[in-house]
């Protein structure tokens, strides 16, 4: 950790305490974070130690994703306007494999990469309102972008309709958490969001 | 309808003529004796024998494909290799109804000089280069590993039938055996890209069973020409040393192979850089120095087909910068063309072949046997090596892939022209060995073929019809996808980032600036191809639109607005821009409409949702089906003998982009606007386009080049677009 100290030398003892967070749930490795921190770097142009939407806008393969904008997004917690290393990382270490030896202690904080936690992150990409609930309209959004252009309004609307049908239980005619969590309960969310260099 | 018939009948009257003719063709020609008097005409059959019954050939097969493909029904349940076969044995009993004897038939040196290596070359030229080199290690394991389990296992388990007597009494040793096993253990390029052009299986699987039937050639020549010595030599001179050597040759073959195939892409690269003035012949360059890649190795013992493959693979981007576009096309046509015809000859060959009495020997233990081995062995190498290989994988291969690849490990030409050179001499049971590698082939092709398609839906159907996705779910998998994508980019790592990064860094220092021509190497810009691929219009559009709003104002702006450059723009910019598969854009494939219940093996399910309940319920899956954005992990590469279409994944690409950048221009300008407009961006801009702005240069930022002499109005509308860019970046 102090090695890490030396490498890193924006951080402060605040950050230092959530590193040792990282650490105590073994999510992210001292060879990870180096190589994250060479990555952050190369972001940083302009080497101010934080990031930019615009740095994000700078990867040229996050235009042609559909979902890009909505990604750099979430990297940003409201109302700030930069990122700096320690929330880069933790946004990434969402997407390392869960850890499924860990032993399930409810005092413990939840660990990042956690399922709840994946989908959490799943879940605030539609809500961008941050209001708890995916209402129609920002769904409507999320398809919207998703769907090719010659789908019509309607098309749209119905699909959203449907989609708010099978998974609403409670009728609100929005989608929480809860409901968002059961709707999925099928799918290997563990699978779907790692990547491979975070194992 | 009767077009159909027609050309039915056209056909099977047209091959018995040919081959009459061919066969009667033979006997004439002898009688040409003393010369009486001037002859107007005559009948020069031997002048042309050889040539003719070349072209003759190259025809019949070229028309036995006609026939294959004249019903399509057909063709999508029998695999069209096992079709030519079927075509083939009636050719050959046709031959040898009128002949009594086969003289046509499938000889070594016609199948390994002039049909493979173009079969090859095509292999390597289309390869998918990033797919194959991620996957490399799973591919070698399996070619190097597995080939040499499949070869020890049939030769050994053979070996212990024929000790336990269930081959009768034949006159063979264990090193024969051995021998054996290892010439048919080879899955063959050939045969595995025939069967899966029907079964569309997604790319990871396919680059698995395709990479590996071509790497496996390097196992297979040196464990053939080490148990050939052996068998020269006798069971008595083997030793400790004879083994190592073995080994070592292994490693001498399987890398000077692929040496030889590098140094001969260098040269055409090197070639084609230089071949400005010659535009026209440009392709034939192509063509001979791949051919003569495979004749070095060759000559130097060495693995050829491994040389062409690396031939092929290490060029395609080179010669891809540096040739004309047209010639580039040529190349990839013609490659085509001779693979697919090479193909379609080599099948009806193997047909013909069959029907040669003088050949066959029957031996129903030694035949079951090896189909049995080969089989079962097959399975069990696959699973094997799989498992561990699971270990180190995040995606792990499932169990419909691993089935998948055991049963689609077919033997194909490759086996029987290995075993038709061997001496008859040394080899008492050479008739015999045909025999088996003719029906294993047959089997393979045609069987195995055959049951391929349906083997697979029934797995898959089976593993569907327990996961029927709700819609939020198939809208959550596709977020998934991108998600995933998007935070690949952003870490910026794929995998085994250190070697790639450093890859990439030589690569584009030394090897580019070396290999391809200045000009190409500047068009290979990323931003700019995605440029030449952005609608003009709509950026013209964007423009127009800032301007009247004024928050583009900072855009140095010497021509009007309302100039129509469009056109003048598209001719001279093909110039500039040969159509470059840049790495980022991927090989041209046609995009299937997969269905991504099930990720491996797709076999366009989507008749499927017709069961569905409501029509709502219905048109909304279906309605996501079609028009989901597919994502870069979803791309399926279909690499096809016979397709070469164009990459319709770049449309769905190009669309992306353009609604990320509309989008981003709308937020910009609502953002800034009425907000100290004009003056801070200026300044920002005029710090970074000073370096860079070089006047009467061309080069006007670091994104875009252009060319010095381009047309003076495009120099202003990069200049403008440029801009418009950078600021979106700044955004």
């Amino acid at each position: 950790m102090i090695w890490c100290a030396a490498v890193l030398p924006n951080t402060n003892t605040n950050s230092m305490n959530r590193w040792f967070s990282c650490f105590l749930f073994n999510i992210v490795t001292p060879a990870h974070i180096v190589r994250l921190y060479d990555r952050f770097e190369a972001l940083d142009k302009e080497k101010t130690g934080h990031l930019r939407p615009q740095d994000f806008g700078a990867i040229n393969r996050l235009a042609m994703n559909p979902i890009g904008d909505r990604i750099i997004g979430a990297f940003f917690s409201p109302g700030q306007e930069t990122v700096d290393f320690h929330s880069f990382v933790r946004i990434l270490a969402h997407f390392r494999p869960a850890d499924k030896k860990r032993p399930k202690d409810p005092s413990m904080p939840e660990p990042v990469n956690s399922r709840t936690s994946k989908l959490k992150f799943a879940f605030q990409l539609y809500d961008q309102d941050k209001d708890g609930k995916i209402s129609r309209a920002e769904l409507l959004q999320v398809l919207r972008s998703m769907l090719e252009m010659q789908v019509t309004e309607e098309q749209l609307e119905s699909i959203a309709d449907r989609t708010i049908q099978e998974a609403d239980l409670d009728k609100d005619d929005a989608i929480s958490f809860e409901e968002f969590r059961k709707s999925l309960e099928k799918v290997n969310i563990d699978h779907k969001m790692s990547i491979r260099f975070l194992r | 309808m009767a077009c159909r018939t027609c050309l039915w009948l056209l056909g099977t009257t047209f091959f018995t003529c040919t081959v009459r003719l061919v066969v009667e063709g033979t006997e004439v020609g002898a009688t040409q004796e003393s010369i009486s008097g001037i002859q107007i005409v005559t009948f020069k059959w031997h002048h042309v024998e050889a040539p003719y019954l070349i072209a003759l050939w190259i025809l019949v097969a070229g028309v036995s494909k006609m026939v294959v493909e004249l019903n399509h029904s057909l063709t999508s349940v029998i695999p069209e290799s096992a079709l030519l076969i079927i075509i083939g044995w009636i050719l050959g009993g046709i031959i040898y109804g009128a002949d009594k004897m086969q003289t046509f038939t499938l000889t070594p040196t016609v199948f390994f000089f002039y049909l493979l290596p173009q079969v090859i070359l095509d292999a390597g030229y289309f390869m998918p280069n990033k797919l194959f080199f991620s996957n490399m290690g799973a591919i070698l394991v399996y070619a190097v590993i597995g080939t040499c389990w499949n070869a020890a296992t049939v030769g050994l388990g053979l070996w212990g039938c024929w000790l336990g007597g269930a081959m009768g009494d034949i006159d063979i040793g264990l090193l024969q055996f051995l021998l054996f096993g290892s010439l048919i253990a080879a899955v063959d390029p050939v045969a595995v890209i025939a069967v899966f052009e029907e079964v569309h299986v997604n790319e990871v699987l396919f680059i698995m069973v395709f990479g590996e039937s071509l790497l496996n050639d390097g196992v297979t020549v040196v464990l053939f020409n080490v148990f050939d010595a052996f068998v020269s030599l006798g069971g008595a001179e083997i030793d400790a040393v004879e083994i190592i050597k073995g080994i070592i040759s292994f490693f001498v073959v399987a890398f000077g192979g692929s040496l030889v195939g590098i140094i001969f892409a260098l040269l055409i690269s090197l070639l084609t850089r230089c071949t400005k003035n010659i535009q026209i012949i440009e392709p034939g360059f192509i063509f001979i120095l791949g051919y003569l890649s495979y004749l070095t190795a060759e000559m130097l013992s060495l693995s050829a087909i491994l040389s062409i493959v690396f031939c092929g693979i290490c060029c395609q981007k080179y010669i891809n910068a540096n040739m004309d576009e047209r010639s580039v096309t040529t190349v990839r046509y013609v490659m085509k063309v001779l693979a697919n015809g090479s193909e379609t000859i080599i099948f009806v060959f193997l047909g013909i072949s069959a029907i040669d009495p003088a050949v066959w020997v029957w031996n129903t233990g030694f035949i079951l046997l090896t189909l049995l081995f080969i089989f079962v062995f097959r399975f069990i190498g696959v699973f094997l090596l799989t498992w561990i290989l699971n270990k180190y994988r995040l995606v792990p291969l499932e169990f419909i892939d691993q089935v998948v690849m055991s049963y689609g490990g077919l033997r194909g030409a490759v086996a029987y022209g290995l075993v038709a050179m061997l001496d008859e001499n040394k080899f008492k049971e050479k008739n015999l060995m045909v025999s088996t590698t003719l029906i294993v082939v047959y089997f393979t092709v045609m069987l195995q073929g055959i049951t391929m398609k349906p083997l697979v839906t029934w797995l898959k159907v089976k593993r569907a019809a327990v996961t029927e996705l709700t819609l939020a779910e198939k809208i959550q998998n596709r977020t998934f996808d991108h998600m995933l994508v998007a935070i690949e980019d952003i870490s910026g790592q794929i995998g085994h980032n250190y070697m790639r990064d450093k890859w990439h860094n030589f690569e584009e220092r030394w090897l580019c600036w070396f290999l391809m021509k200045p000009s190409a190497r500047k068009s290979r810009d990323y931003i700019f191809n995605i440029f030449h691929q952005l609608n003009l219009k709509d950026a013209m559009s964007y423009v127009k639109e800032g301007e009247r709003r004024g928050s583009l104002a900072f855009v140095r702006n010497e021509t009007k607005a309302d100039v129509d450059f469009n056109k003048k723009f598209r001719a001279s910019f093909s110039e500039i821009m040969p159509d470059i598969m840049a790495d980022n854009m991927g090989p041209d494939h046609e995009a299937e409409k997969g269905n991504d219940i099930v990720p491996s093996v797709c076999l366009d399910m989507h008749e499927q949702d017709l069961t569905m309940r409501e029509s709502e319920d219905f048109n909304a899956h279906h309605l996501l089906q079609q028009h989901l954005y597919r994502g870069r992990k979803q791309h399926r590469h279909r690499y096809s003998r016979s397709h070469l279409e164009t990459n319709r994944d770049e449309n769905e690409v190009q669309e992306i982009f353009q609604r990320t950048m509309r989008s981003r221009l709308e937020s910009f300008k609502s953002a800034k606007m009425g907000v100290a407009p004009a003056k801070k961006i200026q300044t920002k801009h005029q710090k970074k386009d000073k370096p860079q702005k070089v006047r009467g240069e061309g080069t006007f930022s670091p994104f875009l080049h252009v060319r010095p002499h381009s047309h003076p109005l495009i120099g202003n509308v990069m200049c403008m677009l440029c801009n418009v860019y950078v600021m979106l970046c700044h955004f």
